[in-house]
């Protein structure tokens, strides 16, 4: 009986300790493809993203829209033909940190980590899994990535016209710069 | 205790699915509502004819060419029209969001035009409502035929004819747009004083989208003028052509009773009849190239 106490206690912890959490609303994610005819590249600076450290639980939401591109034109065929952003507006992820035990966030430094979760894009839905760094600084945690992807997993089909321009793997750069929440 | 245990897993597992919630919800609250704005009414700066509201967007060039075949109804002989041409084509520049300029020179009556086009109004949703699109033009035109009595004072401001138009837009869904387009066209010289110098006409354009590159465009002007006696029977000018869309190029390929391919043209001179067969086989090409980016 003592023991289920003290799991009851520990498990009221944990639950407790939920408000650790750190945020952005300018976080950046970016993604590229390279071919031999076109080089492609579009950048997204208003990425909201929360960390719970206490947990390891992230998550993250991107308005397609949002993905800013060199051409104009480009920008238009992303939208319309590809994500069509109009009827999936926005992306999400929610995952957690696997190994959080080996980051210290008491401790500046840099921390490698593997985020498990759920990438949602295009009304579909993948689990995948990215390596990426955690840096804990001075009054926040820096959190950073490149995985890639590949655009036909979330039924995004490229016609056989523009094929030999975009790339069938597209490597996603994530950069969030998270500042802590005040509990309320 | 084995079920106990599972209880906790169970416990730690729901804390932690409920958490990302959380953590959505979070994101949610923080959000602040934007201003989502259309794209893409239309494909190109043009409906068929007519232009769109859709602007270039700043820095970025759009090449033109565009030709119309002769008439379908003249047969076999001439090859169902596709023997004679006349053509047009245009380099027209995005300078800003709000302003794009284009210079062009058709075939017909070795005409040279001008125009630039601003946009006053952007369909959006979200933070800020607004349910159309509105742009202006405004344009000029100067043919350069010889004159057809050198021996009288000609004027150079004979050959200039004006152009104001203003388009009404708005996509009411991904895949169906509708236009509307009041016209004014002053023509400094018309042939007989029976023939008016201002033309008014209100032009109706719609954009279907059939798959996801290809759609399919209509578009008319009725013309408010009595065409009853002029010296000239004109017509209403109507266009149904497809815009088939690839990578940078926008195709369209069309059928028009016009052969004139700019605003003082196709509305106030258009002698073709649909009904009796004077239909002109035609296409556009643009091609858009990023100049600054």
């Amino acid at each position: 009986m003592k023991r289920i106490v003290i799991l009851f206690t520990i498990s009221f912890l944990f639950l407790a300790a939920n408000g650790q959490k750190f945020m952005t609303k300018n976080g950046y994610i970016g993604f590229s493809s390279h071919t031999a005819i076109d080089d492609i590249k579009a950048d997204n600076n208003q990425v909201a993203a929360v960390l719970d450290i206490s947990t390891g639980d992230m998550v993250f939401q991107v308005l397609i829209k949002s993905f800013h591109f060199e051409k104009a034109l480009m920008e238009e065929h992303f939208n319309e033909n590809y994500m069509e952003s109009d009827k999936f507006p926005k992306s999400t992820f929610r995952g957690k940190i696997i190994n959080l035990s080996s980051v210290d966030f008491n401790k500046p430094g840099k921390y490698d980590v593997t985020v498990d979760g759920d990438l949602n894009m295009h009304d579909v839905t993948n689990k995948i899994s990215v390596k990426g760094t955690i840096e804990v600084v001075q009054g926040g945690v820096n959190a950073s990535s490149k995985f890639n992807i590949v655009p036909e997993d979330y039924k995004i089909n490229i016609p056989g016209v523009v094929r030999d321009n975009i790339a069938k793997t597209l490597e996603v750069t994530v950069t969030i710069k998270y500042a802590p929440v005040e509990s309320k | 205790m084995k079920r106990l245990s599972i209880l906790f897993l169970f416990l730690v597992f729901a804390a932690s699915l409920s958490a990302q919630d959380d953590l959505m919800n979070m994101l949610k609250d923080s959000t602040k509502a934007e201003i989502n704005y259309t794209t893409a009414t239309f494909k190109s700066t043009r409906v068929i004819n007519g232009h769109s509201v859709q602007m270039m967007a700043p820095g970025q060039l759009d090449v033109r060419i565009s030709h119309r075949f002769g008439r379908v109804n003249l047969g076999a002989y001439e090859f169902f029209g596709l023997d004679q041409s006349n053509m047009h084509f245009s380099l027209e520049y995005g300078i800003t969001k709000w302003l794009m300029v284009g210079i062009g020179r058709g075939s017909y009556e070795k005409t040279f035009d001008g125009f630039a086009k601003y946009s006053i109004l952007s369909q959006s949703s979200g933070a800020r409502n607004m349910p159309v699109s509105v742009s202006a033009l405004t344009s000029i035109a100067a043919t350069s035929l010889k004159w057809a009595d050198p021996t009288r004072t000609n004027y150079f401001s004979s050959r200039l004819s004006y152009v104001g138009q203003v388009m009404i837009a708005r996509k009411f869904s991904p895949s169906f747009s509708l236009q509307l387009t009041p016209t004014i066209v002053h023509r400094n010289l018309v042939p007989t004083e029976l023939d008016p110098n201002d033309i008014y006409a209100v032009g109706a354009g719609g954009r279907m989208k059939l798959t996801r590159r290809i759609s399919l465009n209509a578009e008319y002007f009725y013309m408010i003028n009595s065409k009853k006696y002029m010296s000239e029977t004109i017509y209403d000018p109507f266009s149904v052509g497809f815009d088939i869309e690839t990578g940078g190029h926008v195709f369209t390929l069309l059928f028009t009773n016009s052969l004139q391919m700019i605003e003082k043209g196709f509305v106030g001179e258009t002698t073709g009849n649909w009904l009796k067969g004077d239909i002109h086989f035609g296409f556009n090409i643009s091609r858009v190239f990023t100049l600054k980016q």
